[in-house]
This record gives C-alpha cells, structure tokens and sequence, in this order.
C-alpha cells in the first residue's frame, strides 16, 4: 500500500525558505505571486491492511513535529 | 567526576566538548555510541554534543532523538541526571521531547559561524550557577537550524519559570525572545545553540564557556 505523507508548517511558523522563494519569483518578474509555504512530501510502502492507527502514530512520532508542523495522509 | 559523551554518525563536536570535560573535571569522560542502551554507572553529567546527527535528513536532531541510547539519556533526565545539548544536542533534546519547542531555519537562511554575544539569565539552574544573570559573555555559534519557535504560551511559561538561560545580545538567527539556550522545568536539563566548549582555555580566544561546566560540576559535585 503507497501512501504519501504530506507534511507543512503551521499557519504562524515563519518559513524562511517560503520567503526565499517569494523573493526570487518576484526577481524573476512573476506578478502576483503571495505566500510561498515549503513543506516535505514523504512517499511510504507500508504493508496491505496497516491501520489508520499506526500510520497516524508513524507520522506523531517521527515523520512530523508537531509542534512546527501538521501532517496529512493521501493513499495512493 | 565521571561523565559521558553521546556520539552519534555525524556528530563532530563529542572532542570539543570531550576535551572540555577533561580539562574542568580531570577525568576524560565515556564516550557512548548512539546504539548503546544504557548509560555508564556514576556519572555527574551526560553532553550531547553538536554536529550534523544523521546528516539532518528528515530535520535536525530528528532521527538521533529516537536513536537507544536516547532512551536512556529521557529516563536518566527524568530522574534528575545533569543532561547538556549543544547545538545539534540541542536540537535533539528537543526532538526527543526533553525540552519544549523546535529549532528551526535561521531566518536570514544563511549558516552563521561567528562569535556573538549571550545575556545569562536568570535561573536556579546549576548550568547558569557559575555566572551571575546579566553576565554578558562571548562563545561562538555555527548553525544553520538555531530559530527557536515555540507557541506564546510555552514563551510565556519559560520566562516566567526562569527557564531561559541564555539569550542573544544581538540579532543571529530569529530565535522568539532572542532565546539561545533553555533549561527544562527540574533545571537539570540545559539546551543551547553557541558552544561553551568552544571557550574553555585562553588559547580558544577566551575563557568565557568554563564557567558554564565549573558551575554546574562544583553544584552537582558538592
């Protein structure tokens, strides 16, 4: 089973390289160009039939920190 | 005194800070490879020192702090044992839950090596007892991720607590309230981003971090 893990930072958090980003779109000359957010995309093979539960405990207890950041699980 | 150094694949601050505690205590201390799972018997301190744990993948500090050893290092902090973060260290004890909120990107995004000057704070933390609050004193940093972030209410907390122990005396990283170093709520665990290791002999460029481990050895060695 695929399962991609999308991890972002909280609204709030200053995101410094967001910021870069802004910057340098905006020295490229794109208009219009708001918030930039850079977060992580983790992609995981788990075994068939891995429950909610531990997917959701794999994500609190090392793919996110949640005190930075929230995490959502897509499945493939 | 007897102490022990964690070292993890990527650490390269277990010398200086092993250098460091030879030099106040007299005894080298043990150094722990990150796959043990118990700490050695008898010691007044545990460091965790600085470097790039793991490479920083996934963030830093992140896969070190669920690595053994750390195991040991919560259960003897939660049991009152001295425990020091440096750095990386720092990083870690926060991924590992031992002191609250998270390092994060500088907000200049650039990596800063320099000497700068701290604030000591006002604390009942043996870390602080070797200075007065108010001290100015200068150690160097070398970070990418020293952005300390925490909800107000946790910043809150920390300073009414009197749990900020350093603070920048001038603009590095970012950090909320300018916090470079934090005990937890026991006191027996200090995290900091600049390296008092760094500033142990004269030769160093100053003497200014010796304090930080006299201190703490004379308070825990009494």
């Amino acid at each position: 089973m695929k399962l991609r893990i999308v991890v972002t930072l909280k609204n709030g958090v200053l995101d410094p390289q967001g910021k870069a980003i802004e910057h340098a779109l905006a020295s490229l000359g794109f208009a219009g160009v708001g918030e930039a957010r850079v977060g992580k995309l983790i992609e995981l093979d788990v075994a068939d039939g891995t429950d909610d539960e531990t997917i959701d405990a794999m994500c609190r207890k090392l793919l996110a920190n949640t005190v930075i950041e929230n995490y959502r699980v897509e499945r493939a | 005194m007897k102490t022990a150094v964690i070292v993890f694949p990527g650490s390269n601050c277990d010398r200086d800070i092993a250098v460091a505690l030879e030099s106040v205590t007299g005894t080298a201390p043990t150094m722990v490879w990150h796959r043990d799972t118990d700490l050695p018997d008898d010691i007044a301190l545990v460091a965790v020192p600085g470097g790039f744990s793991y490479g920083d993948y996934l963030r830093s500090g992140a896969i070190a702090a669920r690595s053994p050893v750390m195991r040991a290092v919560v259960d003897a902090a939660g049991k009152g044992l001295p425990v020091l973060g440096i750095c990386n260290g720092f990083q870690i004890l926060t991924e590992a839950g031992l002191l609250p909120g998270a390092l994060m990107r500088n907000r200049g995004l650039s990596f800063v090596c320099r000497d700068v000057a701290l604030s000591v704070g006002e604390t009942q933390s043996a870390f602080t007892s070797g200075y007065r609050p108010g001290d100015t004193i200068r150690v160097p940093v070398a970070h990418h991720d020293g952005n300390y972030v925490a909800d107000d209410a946790t910043l809150d907390r920390l300073e009414g607590e009197g749990q900020v122990a350093f603070r920048y005396a001038e603009q590095v990283n970012g950090s909320a309230r300018d916090i470079a170093g934090l005990v937890n709520a026991g006191g027996n665990v200090l995290g900091m981003m600049p390296h008092p290791e760094r500033r142990i002999e004269t030769a160093h460029g100053g003497r200014d971090g010796r304090a930080l481990f006299e201190g703490l050895l004379a308070r825990v060695g009494a």
